[in-house]
């Protein structure tokens, strides 16, 4: 049974040299074209989720502009605090992804891992007080559907509990879609990351080839963006808007 | 409306018969005669791609506005039209008129008189289609619509509900029966009334106590309805909105939704205490209350 | 031309062999096999939903089936027909097969990602069927709220789930192409040597990596609501349900031009081929399919006239739907003119081609009535609507899919089909198209509304002649069904260029071909179409 690669193609093979790079794939050209395709391809992708969140961002705008008073209230109950928290670890965590590549691009495997780490560490912290931050809204049934009330807001005066009116629902079933999917997007950065590590350790990435840790860092930073879009936009409306009850 | 169907078809019709006559023409011309022919070496024609992008873009424009301004047409109500309350709901049409006669599934209406139907639903979205008149409009729960439409024949038409809303979408049908306005005012007032929805409106205002905080004089909690249907209102945010039919739904149903300024955010929902009709009906109520001294004209 | 036997070598149909090395497969061409055999299953599953729907409208009342079970069987018709039919066909069958070829490489930037897009496939079609097995989807393929998150008590998670997931499989098509021909044309292949189906699959995946993923999120905004019960589109609490059709429409517009682009790319193929003649154009055409892609993402509002959307708004979606129609238009007047002084041959192929322009023409035509906003009033919902539709889906998109199976089956397959039953297929199905969905115009007209089941007594007479017209078509393509599979055992062995068409997969590779398709370096020096550059002689 002749096998496939002996079928007497020889396509963009060896325009001379013999030989290739062990991690070129068989239908590129050379490495650059790979690199190429690979980086054009993640970008592509990442417009794909830009376009993903945008019907998100969508729904936010409109409620938002029709509701603002209802969507500062239900913003005043978020906590600020871990949401800041979150930011700067996940702003460290894309740094500590840009070194990972750069150690990469320099030969360091030791840079690559110990980078590497750190920026798993950062994503699993953000991971961690997330969960900390939705058992806090479920302890105060604010999460729609689940137990959480809108009493008319005559009562709202006299509530103990942080009662929300009715549209106020919309900005939490938002805030727990948008932020949830992106938290999705995290677990798989860090999966992502997990095998990046695995790959650093055993020596995979040199300077001639680093492109998987460069698409992935690409990719990691994108989430990291989606992030400080979020959090002023459900976080500090409150603040911004001056308004509260 | 049909003359614009008419002319926009009689462009298609000469495209389509254009077109095939061409390619018909030119696949028996050319076709090939020796099996090693090859066509002839023409690259394009400026000209001819300006003209072709040119012409039929102009043809679409003309298109554009006549049904622009058909659609202007149709978007707006004279101002001396019937107003009559639709309402749908899984699988019925309820009509009321102002007079109070109610019916279902049927709207009686005379020749030679705009009707100005308001439209809503009491579940999903449903939509008031009469191809007869060549209208419809959807009716989506959570707001108002309007269509209207003036009847100038005697006799029967098709009610079809337009938006897919379930098991007995198709069953959703009924009647327009167009009379001569004697006839129409005899069957008028020969239907059971329950009250005018003027007068329902007005009732329903005191049982659900609205007149306990909007008080006429403005010293309630709330403030006065007189003359608000049609002002612009302020509201806390800073916004100036229009009080029209969805304005005051929106107040009764989310009140939170738009706060007059000046006015605190405590006026309660009525969300499940009142139908779609009674929206209609206390809607009709306010519209009706006039400030005291005629200063704020309509 | 000149005939061969057999091919010189090894075609990727042979080797390697075996059930594994076709399900894990990297070659594109196997992997659009693969997809060609899917589709079908689904295009029969969406057909036998159509069956159910005419045999239902041949009488008034609703006597054939439940009012429950006719609302499943056009929802699931559209649900299966949209996106587990028409959404892949052509890209992900015949784009997959002739992209790389077309572009002188040897396979897709992402081989591993073609196959993985074909397995979110077949787990959205798995997924699909669950959903039509355990109560089915009665929403309408447009799962409009308030009716699909509170009021259906059909498979709507399930369905919609489905529908994702196959969305996922359309976006890496889409995403594989653009890096593809972006970066992995061989030398001296310049964007304006790339043959015009080329460009159209470029525009037709624009289309899908930034559509879809709003399709997707909206879908995932529906289960959320119905499952977890987060109200994002209930009205009682100040959620809006034309948010939800603003934001399906946003995708599912371009969408039909997923559908129709490709369409178009095999069209202009196929007329330069038939006609051995430079495409009228070029550039025109090429640019042709850029503008409607763009375009074809501002005119969503046009199907959201009567929503109560603002009437400003909806000015403005008119005017841009009249823009999309000019570059169609643009199009068909240069395939024609391709025609003049060409070297028309009379071969299967140019039947198919001279169907869907027939077609096309007038469901583009029908277009323009449904943009015109105070003619949409009258005849949006209604069967008008449904005919034009599927004048452009069926009779445009179909048919350009059929011709093109039919133009490269020889070169995907290695076999000729029967010529005369594959003129009498495309026959049948022209005529029977006509005969099931002209009458379907007329009854808009006089304002039958959609998805119903029973009807008015006066509609009878054109549901009849529809139903009839539809049953000829089902025959025609169920004859395509059989000649096509005939000829994969029996056909006549195909030699590498029956048409003496020009192209790279015509005149560099073998049909059909071997698993890295070209025997040498790919080196551009001409342009498309060059047949009056060939050295033979016009005769015209």
């Amino acid at each position: 049974m002749a096998n496939s690669t002996t079928s007497g193609v020889a396509v963009g093979h060896d325009a001379g040299h013999g030989e290739h790079h062990p991690r070129l794939q068989h239908h590129f050209f050379d490495m650059d074209q790979q690199l190429e395709a690979s980086t054009l391809g993640m970008w592509v992708f990442l417009v794909t989720e830009i376009m993903f969140f945008g019907g998100l961002f969508m729904a936010y705008i409109l409620y938002r502009y029709w509701y603002p008073d209802a969507w500062a209230s239900a913003s005043n109950h978020l906590n600020v605090q871990m949401g800041a928290i979150n930011t700067v670890v996940l702003i460290c965590s894309s740094l500590t992804m840009v070194m990972a590549v750069r150690s990469a691009q320099i030969g360091s495997i030791r840079g690559q891992v110990g980078y590497l780490i750190a920026t798993i560490g950062f994503g699993a912290t953000f991971l961690v007080v997330k969960y900390f931050e939705y058992a806090e809204k479920f302890e105060h049934h604010l999460v729609p559907g689940l137990g959480m009330t809108f009493a008319p807001p005559a009562d709202h005066i006299h509530a103990a509990h942080p009662v929300v009116g009715s549209s106020e629902q919309l900005f939490f079933s938002l805030y727990f879609i948008m932020t949830g999917i992106h938290a999705l997007h995290m677990v798989v950065g860090i999966a992502l990351m997990l095998i990046m590590l695995v790959w650093a350790w055993r020596g995979r990435f040199t300077p001639e080839y680093y492109g998987p840790i460069e698409v992935s860092g690409l990719y990691w930073h994108f989430v990291d963006i989606v992030w400080i879009f979020l959090f002023p936009l459900l976080y500090l409306l409150g603040a911004h808007l001056g308004a509260g009850h | 409306m049909d003359l614009l169907y008419l002319f926009i078809f009689a462009v298609s019709a000469f495209f389509t018969i254009l077109v095939v006559a061409l390619i018909g023409y030119f696949t028996v011309k050319f076709r090939r005669r020796n099996p090693d022919d090859v066509g002839a070496d023409i690259h394009g024609s400026l000209a001819l791609e300006l003209g072709w992008t040119f012409i039929p873009f102009v043809l679409s424009m003309v298109m554009f506005g006549w049904g622009a301004s058909l659609f202007f047409r149709l978007a707006t109500p004279p101002a001396n039209a019937m107003e009559v309350f639709v309402v749908g709901k899984q699988w019925m049409w309820k009509v009321q008129h102002p007079e109070g006669v109610r019916e279902i599934n049927e709207l009686h209406v005379p020749t030679g008189r705009p009707v100005r139907i308001t439209l809503g639903s009491e579940d999903v979205l449903h939509d008031f289609s009469l191809p007869a008149f060549r209208v419809k409009m959807d009716a989506v729960p959570g707001k108002l619509t309007t269509m209207w439409f003036e009847a100038t024949k005697v006799g029967t038409y098709h009610i079809f509900c337009a938006e897919y809303c379930g098991t007995k979408h198709s069953g959703m049908i009924g009647q327009v029966i167009v009379m001569t306005p004697q006839d129409y005012e005899v069957w008028l007032s020969g239907g059971r009334s329950t009250g005018t929805a003027v007068e329902n409106g007005e009732r329903l205002f005191t049982d659900l106590a609205c007149v306990t905080c909007h008080k006429p004089d403005s010293t309630g909690r709330g403030p006065s309805l007189l003359g608000v249907y049609g002002s612009t209102v302020k509201l806390t945010d800073g916004r100036n909105v229009v009080a029209d039919e969805n304005y005051l739904r929106e107040s009764i149903m989310n009140s939170q939704a738009k706060v007059v300024a000046g006015y605190q955010g405590i006026m309660p929902t009525f969300q499940g205490m009142v139908t779609e009709e009674n929206l209609m009906q206390l809607i009709a109520y306010i519209k009706t209350l006039k400030p005291a001294a005629p200063e704020a004209k309509k | 031309m000149a005939t061969e036997t057999a091919p010189a070598r090894q075609s990727y149909l042979d080797a390697p062999y075996g059930l594994a090395a076709w399900l894990l497969t990297k070659d594109h061409k196997r992997i659009a096999m693969l997809y060609l055999i899917s589709i079908t299953v689904f295009f029969a599953i969406g057909g036998l939903f159509a069956l159910g729907i005419r045999i239902e409208l041949l009488t008034p009342k609703g006597d054939f089936v439940a009012a429950d079970t006719y609302n499943k069987l056009f929802t699931m018709h559209g649900v299966v027909m949209i996106f587990f039919f028409l959404i892949p066909s052509i890209p992900a069958t015949l784009g997959n097969f002739l992209i790389p070829i077309m572009c002188g490489t040897k396979d897709l930037a992402f081989p591993r990602i073609n196959l993985l897009s074909w397995y979110l496939y077949v787990i959205g079609g798995t997924l699909a069927i669950a959903a039509v097995a355990t109560g089915g989807l009665d929403t309408g393929w447009t799962f409009y709220t308030p009716y699909s998150t509170q009021a259906s008590q059909t498979s709507v998670t399930m369905a919609a789930m489905a529908a994702f997931i196959a969305g996922f499989s359309s976006i890496l098509t889409g995403f594989n192409f653009i890096v593809t021909i972006h970066r992995m044309r061989a030398p001296g292949l310049t964007w304006f040597r790339l043959p015009l189906f080329v460009w159209a699959q470029y525009a037709t995946s624009l289309v899908m990596i930034l559509g879809t993923p709003v399709i997707a999120i909206t879908l995932l905004l529906v289960m959320a609501e119905r499952t977890l019960h987060f109200p994002i589109f209930d009205p009682k609490i100040g959620g809006d349900p034309v948010l939800f059709q603003h934001l399906f429409w946003f995708y599912s517009h371009p969408a039909v031009y997923i559908m129709i682009l490709p369409g178009m790319g095999v069209v202009s193929e196929l007329v330069a081929a038939v006609s051995r003649k430079q495409i009228f154009g070029y550039a025109f055409v090429a640019f042709s399919s850029l503008a409607i892609a763009i375009l074809g993402f501002l005119v969503w509002g046009h199907h959201l006239f009567v929503s109560s959307q603002s009437i400003y708004a909806g000015l403005v979606f008119s005017i841009i739907t009249m823009l999309v129609a000019v570059p169609s238009a643009v199009k068909t007047f240069n395939w024609a003119a391709t025609m003049y002084k060409g070297s028309v041959t009379w071969e299967s192929p140019t039947y198919w081609v001279i169907g869907f322009m027939g077609l096309f023409l007038i469901g583009g035509l029908t277009g323009l009535f449904l943009a015109t906003l105070g003619l949409d009033i009258h005849l949006t919902d209604t069967y008008f609507v449904v005919a034009h539709f599927h004048y452009i889906m069926v009779g445009g998109a179909i048919m350009a899919f059929l011709g093109g199976i039919h133009f490269w089956w020889p070169k995907m397959t290695g076999r000729m089909y029967p010529e005369s039953l594959a003129k009498a297929s495309a026959i049948l199905v022209f005529s029977g198209f006509n005969m099931t969905f002209f009458p379907q115009f007329l009854l808009g007209y006089m304002g039958m509304p959609r998805r119903y089941h029973s009807y008015p007594d006066e509609f009878q007479v054109l549901n009849i002649a529809s139903t009839f017209g539809a049953t000829i078509l089902g025959l025609g393509y169920g004859l395509c069904l059989v000649y096509l599979l005939w000829s994969l055992k029996r056909g006549a062995i195909a030699p590498a260029n029956p048409w003496g068409a020009k192209g790279l997969e015509w005149e560099k590779t073998q049909s059909p071909p071997t698993t890295f398709n070209f025997e040498e370096d790919v080196i551009v020096t001409e342009p498309a179409y060059n047949y009056a550059g060939s050295g033979k002689v016009h005769h015209g």
